[in-house]
């Protein structure tokens, strides 16, 4: 995970603990308990953060080119054969 | 009883769907224990939302909000929207990836390997079942409960009025209660333990049909329509309640009515409320959602379910969390008995606001949010009696893949045989019993943090960790009453004040500082176990 992430990951859990809004009980719209509001604004910008995540530090993978294809060392033939019907588990 | 005729259609439906899915099973073990890895994005987002939000998220957060407020959202919705997603970019990848490499399927045979010990996999085998069955039991009882909920009749003065069933339908055990089993009598509705008998069969038939790629179906599937229909039961129950003209001045009004506590944390303690961010960390340790990242039929797969899932979450708890404050206004009566059993607070608001045909299809709604995990686990724990048990000491040379898909079969049948068995007893709250169920799970992050990231991890530290978690896990649940207690923290006093915090606090730190000391004082692991797990870090062309 890149810095930058790590730093806005960090930022989101400290943004959590949202002591500000703890006993403040004015609706947001008329409706919406701020408290609530807030969390809910949290979980958008959570979403924006994973994002950037994916944007710019996708993970390198160690295994044998899998990171774009989906060409595992196990993978199936998309019908199965008799071979593989009456096979040995493994 | 259009109602109980909406959910039964949406059942048939289900049943249609598990039985086209099995049409297409490619008859081995890899296409039913993790759909030949064929899972694209779309797929893999909404099978992984739907096998995370379970009873707990739409019962549980509605009953939670109805008795202590908005607080429910931040201790469970917003910290999931940060630490889920967290998991699975630093571990389901890198999980998947490993299990695409060595060709895992179960979290054991993981774990076997990274720790070279054979043993290890005995220890971790039955706390994993141990506590996946709690948490079955959470969907198990809660769908029950939702079914009888939208079945039952009015209680006034004693006398159940407009029943679904009359009376002597069903024996007098199941409609009246008795101690012990079936306590709180199914008041003209379908009895829970009957319609709990119902979900379990419907769920069992299709994972045992189809299998990984049934349950990823059927999840997707019933992920959009507890999604829609959350959202639409949300719109129904503001309009009723309020009695305005437009949306907003629904909400608005209705607002007006709900106690001020409701509307704040006022009575929650700050440092329990941090506390309760470390639940959400159970996710990196759930077996069935190892099972489902191994399913990706990319990396790439993982990218929409990492960014969404915070969103999907707002989008499903949000309203259950308004709807579960608006029921303790004044606008509506809730009785004594709803009242006592906050499980049955969201389809209680249905039944009473949302007419019978919408009723019917919103109880069809929460019913789909309850068995898009159901299915899941009861794959899970098949599989891995399969594989890490049956297979494991039998010899893998000795079974065929079609015997192997048999005997797995076989295992689902019996563990829900044995939930549902488990489920008729006295239920507890489903939001106490989930937490005990995921604090246990997130003691157990460490470790496989650790495994995929930390080299000195050891055997024996991963040992003490697995023993300090069910260690304190164990003591803290007998202290609680074996959940009897509601809300149970662990308290100490520093500098004249008592604090509070969650018991999975206590479970982390225990689990964590016995994985960390007993690693840094035992025998690393072999260099071919070092090389095999944390090769060299690929050059980049």
């Amino acid at each position: 995970m890149s810095r930058i992430i790590f730093v806005l990951v960090l930022l989101l859990i400290i943004l959590h603990q949202d002591n500000w809004f703890w006993t403040d009980s004015q609706l947001v719209f008329g409706f919406m308990p701020i408290g609530l509001f807030y969390h809910a604004c949290l979980s958008v910008s959570a979403a924006l953060v994973w994002w950037l995540a994916v944007c710019i530090a996708w993970p390198k993978l160690d295994g044998p080119n899998l990171s774009k294809g989906a060409t595992g060392p196990e993978q199936e033939s998309p019908l199965p054969s008799a071979a593989t019907q009456s096979g040995r588990h493994a | 009883m259009t109602q109980l005729w909406i959910i039964s259609g949406y059942l048939a439906l289900l049943l249609m769907l598990g039985l086209f899915a099995g049409r297409l099973f490619r008859g081995t073990t890899k296409d039913y224990m993790l759909a030949s890895h064929s899972i694209g994005p779309f797929l893999l987002l909404m099978s992984l939302f739907g096998t995370t939000m379970t009873a707990f998220a739409l019962v549980g957060s509605t009953g939670q909000a109805f008795k202590s407020g908005i607080g429910v959202y931040g201790m469970l919705a917003s910290s999931s929207g940060i630490i889920h997603s967290l998991c699975f970019f630093v571990l389901g990848i890198r999980l998947w990836n490993l299990g695409r490499t060595h060709g895992y399927t179960t979290q054991i045979q993981f774990f076997r390997d990274r720790l070279e010990s054979d043993r290890f996999g005995l220890l971790l085998f039955p706390v994993l079942v141990g506590l996946v069955i709690p948490y079955l039991l959470i969907g198990v009882m809660a769908s029950g409960s939702v079914i009888n909920g939208i079945t039952q009749g009015r209680v006034v003065e004693g006398q159940v009025v407009d029943p679904t069933f009359s009376e002597g339908t069903f024996p007098s055990f199941l409609e009246q209660g008795t101690q012990g089993f079936a306590v709180d009598g199914s008041k003209g509705g379908l009895p829970r333990q009957l319609a709990s008998l119902v979900i379990c069969s419907v769920v069992l038939i299709y994972v045992f049909l189809g299998g990984m790629r049934g349950t990823a179906w059927a999840n997707a599937f019933q992920t959009i329509v507890f999604m829609i229909l959350g959202v639409v039961t949300f719109f129904v129950i503001a309009g009723k309640l309020g009695g305005q003209d437009s949306l907003l001045a629904n909400l608005q009004s209705i607002a007006q009515h709900v106690p001020q506590e409701k509307l704040t944390r006022a009575g929650l303690s700050k440092l329990l409320f941090a506390s309760y961010l470390l639940v959400p960390l159970s996710v990196g340790m759930f077996p069935h959602l190892f099972q489902h990242w191994l399913t990706a039929r990319s990396a790439s797969s993982f990218k929409l379910p990492v960014v969404l899932h915070p969103v999907f979450i707002m989008i499903v708890w949000v309203p259950c969390v308004l709807i579960g404050i608006w029921a303790t206004s004044d606008l509506i009566q809730i009785p004594p008995s709803v009242r006592a059993n906050p499980n049955v607070i969201l389809p209680f608001m249905v039944k009473r606001l949302a007419g019978p045909v919408l009723g019917g299809f919103l109880s069809a709604g929460i019913l789909a949010a309850i068995m898009s995990s159901l299915d899941s686990q009861f794959l899970c724990l098949g599989t891995m009696f399969t594989e890490d048990i049956a297979v494991h000491y039998g010899g893998k040379d000795q079974f065929t893949d079609r015997q192997v898909v048999l005997m797995a079969r076989c295992f689902i049948v019996v563990i829900v045989a044995l939930t549902y068995f488990f489920s008729l007893f006295d239920p507890r709250g489903v939001f106490t019993l989930g937490v005990w169920c995921f604090s246990g799970f997130a003691s157990l992050f460490p470790l496989i943090f650790a495994a995929i990231y930390w080299k000195r991890l050891t055997k024996a530290g991963a040992y003490a960790s697995v023993l300090a978690a069910i260690g304190t896990w164990g003591y803290l649940f007998y202290q609680s009453g074996y959940a009897a207690i509601e809300p149970f923290t662990v308290h100490f006093d520093l500098g004249g004040a008592t604090y509070h915090v969650m018991p999975v606090m206590i479970m982390f730190l225990s689990s964590l500082a016995a994985m960390v000391i007993v690693s840094l004082f035992t025998h690393p692991p072999s260099d071919e176990t070092l090389q095999k797990f944390f090769p060299d870090p690929p050059t980049s062309s």
